[in-house]
């Protein structure tokens, strides 16, 4: 998977298969000693494809045992390959859960949160195969399929998620950069702060009603705004740009002369647009990166309760 | 025409720590003394920390010998004992007096003439000779006073004097050196000079309240650029953008390009890029920097130990310096802890009023450091057996060794026990006391060994390219090594300079002969160490050209450099050279022009091997001709590769060519490891830095927004635990260290004196205050208790932080220190940032591996 260049899989005695786990240790001296890398590779290819090849192994055994495992007649899930396919499907579940609290839980130890993303994707994908087949497609109006349902939803919205870990993050990066580096987020901010301070200053000669609609734009905040305008970037309630439109209509019925404050405080707006417009793409780009969590967690939080549901109404009265 | 009012016993310039402690002894004696004061306070280098600093008493094992008190504490604490203190002991003090030149009022001195040395912009030397005379001694102040006195003590520190206006006009009174309240000046026209964070401070400040009237100019000498790094080099990023707002605002006037050129009252000429301007001018404020006391010091006729900037006053046991009767102690001697200050102002006045029996108060220390030695010998003796057996130690004065050993440790070492393993890092310098060691050449065969002999130094290439070991060494007898920290070593260099030149050349010859192996011994390359040069090459100079003629050979001996090849028209980056290795090797083999440039990636230090010399080297030795031959073919095929691509992947080569420089101008040529972010990959979760704070006290030691980026290739504001760290440099209790993984980290000692932070070129280091713990993770994850995981808001921490209302503890709780990555060392796994990157974007890297061919061969091979 080409990303940055160069930066692909080479050859170096250096690198080993774990890019960041622990080397076997030498010597006792150097147990903390970790490999060097001068290469890497993402989540999705890690450790070539590892975790794709486990899963995809795992949903070929399932079918193939589904389709060619000779099992008495009666309700699939009953069968003893049913409650297989069920253990696993439900393990699964909940190992995929607790990416969670591995993301949190900053506990030494030779794991990496990439292998563990890599193998919550790939496993994850697997349940489409295994916990479709325990259904034995035997869809209904009922708590099983209900858990069934919420699992397809979890999964699709991660794959949105992949969709988006894969195309945005460029994007941001672009957008983030100028003449002299990267700009932060904070930093956008405090441009933004400053532009305030001169437009201020600048808007002090104009008529009073002038005034007010760029004091307008000071005042409104940039991270106003509902989750639609974040992720649209649109904003139609803009202040700024109403004040800018504003001015340059008053102006427009106006004798031309030469230092029109109305000029300055026109430049300094554009200015502002502009900045706004990066300070948008920039929070719309970063709310779609955590957007699809707003489903993917709360959902999974939904199925776990379904599958407990289902699991006792199995035993109970099945 | 000054009046001489009275003569005293001693007098003691300067009231710092040093200072004020020996003025305490000699009113506690009842000594006749004065203690002489520029500020109208006690001790301005403290009086000027910031308010509410907590001030630290290292090293906590020393114990203070002094009239005065002192223990770690705020600073208005500190200051207000002092100053009750000092009133109680009824201590003479003249306040507002400073001294501008001491003379000796006896007969002259014969033979004892004091040589100093000027050195001049254009690098030449001026030397101007001054005969000592015995005292007692006159001290003029600048107020034209006049003092006589039969003893000096120079505690003035290391603070210095405000450089000074230089053009005509310089010297008229309305040119000033500082602003203490900007809110006082009304209606001026006001020239600051000097774009640092004190420049910009004062000019903001007379601009800031429009109704002040003032009209306010700052002079920058560089032109104007996009990047405020560019054209402010010298100050804080923020302060700058704000200068460059409030000039964009018409606050205040920023002229690039712009120096004074003459000064007349009310007036100033300056010129500009654009010829001269004449503006008017009621006051100049000169924020230029300072320049160190040595001027001074050396025209009482002080020497000092050598020409090096880092040289410290020539001292005996007693602090006396070559002008008999005048001492120096305190910072100004080399001691910059206050606890070392007191304890100095209090022994030199006890010598000084003949009390010879006294030791000093780090004997104890020194104690400890000998004692897990064999046979029983007092702290003088073995400073006097290591001084005398050593030979790089032969020059130094006891009191020289004293403060040496300090920085310095002693162990024996039983037969076969091993000093440090090959690979090992380490920046220290070892001395062989007494022994043999040996040096094991075959990892796999330890008994392929060269002995290194009692009297000698190993361990140097680590010290002076800060690299890896590149051997493990073996004690051969009992053996007694004397292992020197690289301060010391650094220190030792620039004090002792025949050590200086002895470890030059050791380190050469060992470096020659590790790196071409072969069997070489030292009289085979005795005539190349005899005629090798070594060089210092500034960042971005070239060593080599391509298509010139030059047979010599460099071996790369302190930074690093790059090799570029010109393809099509365009330089290409073909590799990069760490320290240890050599250039040059090609054309002398092969004939011909250098086929390659070669230049410095950051200020590098090479040794220059006379080409023909190498080659009757060569030509006896044909096993180091044949290996010499490989190591060249692998760098032919690296260059044939990338020419090859360039035609059907010119896009990649440049690309592959531009990331290069790019990384190299962010530091990674003088780093040894560093977080590098792929941006095609990092959906800025910012897991990397919450990881970092929960495995580190709860404060983050990266920031992956900031730093800069290039082709997707993202260099965060992270440490690059760099070769020769510029952190270290100015640490007054030594607390910065390379630790056994190669990192640079900062122990408990830190005092949060933040001169790291200022030294550090690449921003990376934040002084802060640890915040509270915080509630475990799941009873965050369930009852939504704590902040959560990474680096708690300052609100929360401040909130939850533990005061309880005893003002030690809660000091020592609102204590800042410096933060700074510590490359996780210690921690399982390793560095917690990568490992907690969900998407693998975040890297860490060592440049050396990193920048190799390797990579782009991949690309147009994946392409
Ligand atoms: C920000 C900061 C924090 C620090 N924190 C600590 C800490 O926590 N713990 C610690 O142990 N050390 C600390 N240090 C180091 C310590 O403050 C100094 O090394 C120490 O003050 C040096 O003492 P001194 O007496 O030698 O000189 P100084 O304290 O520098 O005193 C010199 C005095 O001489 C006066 N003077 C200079 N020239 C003349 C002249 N020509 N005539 C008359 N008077 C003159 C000056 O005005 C000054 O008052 C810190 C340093 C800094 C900069
Ligand atoms: C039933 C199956 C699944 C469950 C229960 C599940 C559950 C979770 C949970 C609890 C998280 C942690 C979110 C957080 O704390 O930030 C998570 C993260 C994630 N999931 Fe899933 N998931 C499932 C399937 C999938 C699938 C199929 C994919 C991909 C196709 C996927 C992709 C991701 C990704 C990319 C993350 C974010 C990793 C990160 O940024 O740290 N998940 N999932
Ligand atoms: S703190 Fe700065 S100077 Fe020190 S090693 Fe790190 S990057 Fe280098
Ligand atoms: S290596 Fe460790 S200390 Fe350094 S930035 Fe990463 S997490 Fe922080
Ligand atoms: S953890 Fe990885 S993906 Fe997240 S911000 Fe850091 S580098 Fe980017």
């Amino acid at each position: 998977m080409a990303s940055v260049p160069g930066l692909e899989p080479t050859e170096t005695a250096a690198t080993a298969e774990d890019t960041t786990t622990t080397d076997t240790p030498r010597s006792s001296r150097r147990r903390t000693r970790r490999n060097k890398v001068t290469s890497h590779d993402s989540f999705l290819s890690y450790a070539n494809g590892r975790w794709w090849k486990i899963a995809g192994l795992l949903c070929l055994a399932s079918l193939l045992a589904y389709i060619f495992v000779p099992l008495p007649a009666q309700h699939f899930g009953g069968t003893w390959l049913g409650y297989t396919l069920g253990t696993i499907g439900a393990g699964l579940i909940v190992w995929l859960t607790l990416l969670g609290v591995r993301k949190r839980a900053m506990t030494p130890g030779t794991w990496s949160l990439k292998a563990w993303t890599s193998a919550h994707v790939y496993l994850g994908l697997s349940l489409i195969v295994v916990a479709t087949l325990h259904t034995g497609f035997d869809l209904g109006w009922n708590v099983h399929t209900l858990a069934w349902a919420l699992m397809m939803i979890v999964i699709v919205s991660g794959m949105f998620g992949i969709w988006f870990y894969w195309t945005l993050p460029q994007a941001l990066s672009e957008n983030r950069y100028d003449e002299d580096g990267a700009v932060t987020e904070k930093q956008m901010i405090e441009q933004l702060r400053s532009l305030d301070r001169q437009i201020h200053d600048a808007a002090q000669p104009l008529s009073a009603e002038d005034a007010a609609v760029v004091e307008k734009s000071l005042e409104q905040d940039p991270f106003d705004g509902s989750i639609w305008n974040r992720v649209t970037a649109r904003y139609p309630n803009c202040a700024t740009r109403r004040a800018a439109g504003t001015l340059r209509e008053a102006r427009a019925f106006r004798p031309r002369v030469a230092d029109d404050p109305l000029d300055r405080v026109d430049a300094l707006l554009t200015r502002k647009e502009a900045m706004l417009a990066r300070l948008r793409r920039h929070l719309r780009l970063k709310s779609l990166l955590q957007l699809w969590l707003y489903v993917h967690v709360p959902v999974t939080f939904a199925l776990l309760a379904a599958l407990s549901a289902h699991i006792v109404s199995v035993f109970f009265y099945w | 025409m000054g009046t001489v009012s009275d003569t005293f016993r001693v007098a003691i310039i300067g009231s710092g720590p040093a200072g004020m402690s020996a003025a305490s002894r000699a009113a506690a004696l009842g000594l006749s003394h004065v203690l002489i004061e520029k500020t109208d306070h006690l001790s301005d280098t403290i009086f000027k920390y910031q308010k509410g600093k907590h001030v630290m008493a290292t090293p906590s094992q020393l114990i203070l010998r002094s009239d005065q008190e002192f223990d770690a504490g705020k600073r208005e604490d500190i200051l207000e004992k002092w100053n009750s203190r000092t009133a109680d002991l009824g201590i003479n003090v003249k306040y507002e007096a400073e001294v501008k030149a001491i003379r000796g009022t006896g007969p002259a001195i014969p033979g004892s003439v004091q040589q100093i040395v000027k050195r001049n912009r254009d690098g030449t030397k001026d030397v101007k000779e001054l005969q000592r005379h015995e005292g007692p001694y006159e001290l003029e102040l600048t107020n034209g006073e006049k003092l006589i006195a039969d003893t000096v003590i120079l505690a003035i520190g290391t603070q210095g004097n405000p450089n000074l206006m230089r053009c005509p006009g310089g010297d008229l009174p309305h040119v000033t050196y500082q602003l203490d309240d900007p809110t006082e000046v009304l209606d001026e026209h006001v020239i600051v000079v000097g774009v640092g964070d004190a420049g910009i401070e004062n000019a903001r400040g007379l601009a800031e309240d429009s109704a002040q009237g003032n009209v306010v100019s700052i002079l920058n000498r560089k032109p104007k650029s996009t990047n405020v790094r560019e054209s402010f080099a010298n100050a804080k990023e923020p302060n700058a953008k704000a200068l460059v707002e409030d000039d964009a605002d018409g606050k205040l006037t920023i002229r690039y390009e712009t120096e004074v050129k003459e000064l007349e009252p009310g007036w100033a000429t300056l010129s500009t890029r654009d010829g001269e301007e004449k503006i008017r001018c009621d006051r100049v404020i000169a924020r230029i920097g300072s320049a160190p006391p040595r001027a001074f010091v050396e025209n009482c006729g002080i020497a000092f130990t050598s020409e090096d900037r880092l040289a410290f006053p020539q001292l005996s046991p007693v602090f006396e310096t070559t002008a008999p009767g005048i001492f120096v102690i305190g910072a100004l001697a080399g001691y910059p802890l206050i606890k070392h200050c007191m304890n100095q102002g209090y022994d030199v006045v006890e010598f000084i009023n003949g009390n010879t029996d006294l030791k000093p108060a780090d004997e104890p220390l020194l104690a400890e450091k000998f004692a897990g030695l064999p046979k029983g010998r007092s702290v003088d003796e073995w400073l006097e057996h290591l001084r005398t057996s050593i030979s790089i130690l032969k020059d130094m004065s006891p009191l020289q060794m004293r403060e040496f050993m300090l920085d310095s440790d002693v162990r024996s070492y039983a037969p076969g026990e091993v000093v440090f393993e090959k690979n090992a890092p380490g920046s220290s310098l070892f001395a062989i006391a007494e022994g043999l060691v040996h040096v094991r050449i075959d990892p796999n065969d330890a008994s392929k060994v060269v002995p290194i002999e009692a009297g000698t130094i190993f361990g140097e290439v680590g010290l002076i390219s800060g690299r890896r070991r590149g051997a493990t060494i073996v004690a051969a007898e009992p053996t007694i090594c004397v292992e020197i920290s690289r301060n010391a070593a650094l220190k030792l260099m620039s004090q002792v300079p025949p050590a200086k030149r002895e470890i030059e050349r050791i380190s050469t010859e060992r470096q020659l002969l590790q790196m071409f192996g072969s069997g070489l011994t030292s009289a085979d390359i005795a005539e190349v160490v005899e005629t090798a040069k070594i060089r210092t090459v500034p960042a971005g100079q070239a060593i080599i050209k391509e298509g010139e003629d030059g047979k010599n050979i460099f071996v790369i001996r302190v930074g690093s450099m790059v090799v570029e090849k010109e393809v099509g028209g365009k330089p290409v980056f073909l590799s990069y050279l760490p320290a240890g290795s050599y250039v040059g090797e090609m054309a002398l083999i092969d004939g011909g022009q250098r086929t390659a440039t070669v230049r410095a990636a950051i200020k590098s230090e090479v040794i220059e091997i006379d080409g023909e010399a190498f080659e009757r080297v060569l030509a006896a030795k044909p096993a180091l001709m044949d290996k010499a031959r490989g190591e060249m073919d692998v760098r032919r095929r690296t260059n044939a590769l990338i020419e090859s691509k360039k035609d059907s992947f010119s896009g990649v080569v440049d690309l592959y060519s531009e990331q290069a420089k790019f990384l190299v101008s962010q530091g990674l040529g003088e780093a040894t490891d560093v977080l590098l972010i792929d941006e095609k990959l990092c959906v800025g979760c910012d897991n990397c830095e919450k990881a970092c704070a929960d495995a580190h006290e709860g404060l983050s030691r990266l920031d992956r927004e900031a730093g800069k980026s290039f082709a997707h290739l993202h260099v965060p504001t992270s440490c690059r635990h760099c070769e020769h760290p510029h952190c270290m440099a100015d640490c007054p209790p030594n607390a910065i260290h390379r630790g056994p993984d190669g990192e640079v980290f900062i122990d408990d000692t830190c005092i949060g004196c933040g001169n790291c932070q200022r030294n550090c070129p690449y921003g990376v280091i934040r002084m802060d205050k640890v915040p509270p713990p915080k509630p475990s993770l799941l009873s965050w994850l369930f009852f939504g208790k704590g902040p959560g995981p990474g680096e708690p808001a300052a609100k929360w921490a401040k909130k939850n932080m533990p005061y309880n209302g005893d003002p030690a503890h809660d000091e020592a709780l609102d204590r800042k220190k410096a933060i700074k990555c510590d490359m996780c060392a210690g921690i399982d796994g390793g560095p917690a940032c990568v490992r907690a990157c969900p998407t693998g974007a975040a890297i860490r890297v060592a440049p050396d591996e990193f920048l190799t061919v390797a990579r782009l061969k991949s690309e147009t091979e994946g392409a």
